[in-house]
């Protein structure tokens, strides 16, 4: 079987859309994951219903919502055109925004659990040994919630990788900007071009199989356990 | 001298808890009383880890909390050492960046204390390659006390640091601690519900009980008191003997010990012979017999002394203390009446007759 003639564009497009994906949810998940953790809030059980609702939730609706907040007068997207003179909707920043909603609880449960995992008491023991709180999140909590990292990122960028619903009622499928991988397959199918699809396929499965495998290996040998 | 002036009050459901005490800082304080008497949470609010909505913390000329003025010095710039029941070592560094961790943090002007001094004085050296996960509690604990040295604090707590470990590892850490006191000039509060483990350590005490102090000042001082209600043994501990089972005479209900050579005895003991016990002599339990030994006497131990020093009781003016040498520093507590007929000197040989009391 030879390679068919065929359009690359929407691989390379998930990749960045998934790391870009990440990266967000790391800085914007990593505060919440740590409030969440030691907040004796009474909102805590509100916030973390809120932040699960994407595992529950069918993609067609979560993307149906976002689709109207990303929109030129959405709640999103109108503070975003104010800011920066253009829209949000079907465009890659959009596309980024709505998989950062869509992918939060997979970055931010795992991280909870590693900052619960850590507790207090390392964190004490560092301040006391002179440590600012700054200085200990990073010195002492985030190595000792390495785990919790690995777990987020791998979910984070394996479950943007995946998404359908939400890209398609929210990007379009525009070749290149937001036409990512598992719509380029869908595509295919639909014109019955099944070694196109199968190629997509693939590169999917092989890829997604190669990092799980990579990331279960490197999590058994990482030297951290946390009780 | 300087003082640490504390005074907090706070109301947790069921708990009141209102302390206010001022201590010397020097030598090690011990913050005594049971559990639930509110030790640790004194010592958070001392640490900073916790702050009670209306606190005074004033160490020397620093004030740490004052809440009537708004101030409260975060943890991280009070320079205290902590050391915590359980080691709080992180398991991510090795023992030796564990050991650097506050030592790196703190102002190299301020550094008091040098790494091969705490090192060699904790019995680290051999530690340094070890991971943390595979040092038993004892080394752990060792290397905690260190790492909270070498921040170079200005006062070092320590919460209950053996209250994990088993007697053994507690026999093992309990001489380090009291090196630590002799060698570095740094004031401890050390909390223990545990008179054992103040008894061979404490200069001074702060008894806590329900939440309030009911008594605080020297050792001498707390221990010799006799209206603290529902303390242990309120007098005045006269000597503490490590002493090794003999023998049980059963049939007086008893157990001889040897002490130097010498044999004492005292209410039977469910320990084998040859098991080492930690014997205490309470100075209200000890008399004096000028003149030779007595010939006969109820008293079952005798020991030949050397009058070290005489001072009159600080708890009580009708009572006189005396220092002896018994191979081990040994304190009496005699009337004064009887101080005057003996006519007590500094370097008069004297016999001590007292009951033992096992502390294990």
């Amino acid at each position: 079987m030879t390679v068919p003639d065929m359009d690359w564009s929407p691989l390379w497009l998930t990749m960045q859309l998934a790391g870009v994906t990440v990266i967000v949810l790391l800085l914007v998940g990593t505060p919440i994951a740590w409030w969440l953790a030691f907040t004796r809030s009474r909102f805590r059980t509100l916030v973390e219903a809120v932040v699960a609702l994407p595992i529950v939730l069918p993609p067609t609706v979560l993307g149906f919502y976002l689709l109207t907040a990303l929109g030129p007068h959405g709640l999103i997207g109108g503070a975003w055109k104010d800011l920066t003179g253009s829209a949000l909707s079907f465009t890659f920043s959009g596309l980024v925004i709505a998989s950062a909603f869509y992918s939060l609880p997979f970055v931010v449960q795992p991280l909870h659990g590693a900052f619960e995992a850590v507790g207090k008491k390392p964190l004490e023991a560092a301040w006391s040994l002179g440590a600012s709180k700054l200085d200990a999140f990073f010195t002492v909590a985030s190595p000792m919630a390495v785990r919790g990292y690995l777990s987020a990122v791998v979910l984070g960028f394996a479950h943007t990788l995946g998404e359908f619903g939400v890209v398609l009622m929210v990007g379009g499928n525009i070749p290149g900007v937001t036409k990512v991988l598992s719509i380029a397959i869908y595509d295919h199918v639909e014109v019955l071009e099944y070694t196109q699809a199968h190629f997509l396929s693939a590169v999917l499965l092989i890829f997604s199989f190669l990092v799980l495998t990579i990331v279960y290996t490197a999590n058994r040998r990482l030297p951290i356990h946390v009780s | 001298m300087k003082r640490l002036d504390a005074r907090f009050s706070i109301d947790y459901p069921g708990f009141h808890f209102d302390v206010a005490f001022t201590v010397p800082l020097e030598g090690t304080t011990a913050v005594f009383g049971s559990s639930g008497s509110g030790k640790t949470t004194l010592l958070r609010c001392i640490a900073g880890l916790i702050r009670v909505p209306s606190g005074f913390l004033q160490f020397d000329q620093a004030v740490w909390q004052d809440d009537a003025q708004g101030i409260f010095l975060p943890v991280e710039q009070r320079r205290v050492g902590v050391v915590f029941q359980e080691a709080r070592l992180f398991p991510h560094l090795t023992v030796t960046q564990n050991l650097k961790y506050g030592m790196k943090r703190s102002n190299p002007s301020l550094r008091r204390i040098d790494f091969a001094h705490v090192s060699e004085l904790l019995e680290l050296e051999s530690l340094f390659e070890r991971r943390v996960s595979n040092l038993s509690g004892g080394e752990q604990q060792r290397v905690a006390i260190g790492r909270a040295l070498l921040a170079s604090p200005q006062l070092l707590l320590m919460d209950e640091p053996l209250a994990f470990l088993d007697q053994q590892r507690k026999k093992e850490i309990l001489p380090f601690i009291q090196r630590l006191n002799r060698e570095l000039r740094i004031p401890v509060l050390y909390v223990s519900h545990d008179l054992q483990e103040i008894l061979p350590l404490a200069n001074h005490v702060v008894l806590l009980k329900e939440g309030k102090v009911a008594a605080t000042g020297s050792i001498q001082e707390v221990f010799s008191r006799l209206d603290l209600p529902g303390l242990v043994e309120s007098n005045v501990v006269g000597a503490i003997l490590e002493t090794r089972i003999m023998e049980h005479e059963p049939q007086f209900g008893l157990t001889r010990v040897e002490f130097l050579g010498q044999s004492l005895f005292l209410p039977q003991q469910a320990l084998p012979p040859g098991a080492p016990l930690r014997v205490q002599i309470l100075s209200r339990d000890v008399s004096l017999v000028v003149g030779g030994p007595p010939a006969t006497s109820s008293a079952l131990n005798t020991l030949e002394a050397t009058i070290v020093e005489v001072r009159n009781s600080p708890g009580d003016q009708y009572a006189v203390e005396v220092k002896l040498d018994v191979g081990c520093p040994l304190l009496a507590m005699i009337t004064r009446k009887s101080f005057y007929q003996l006519r007590l000197r500094p370097g008069q040989k004297v016999h001590a007759s007292f009951k033992a009391v096992a502390l294990s």
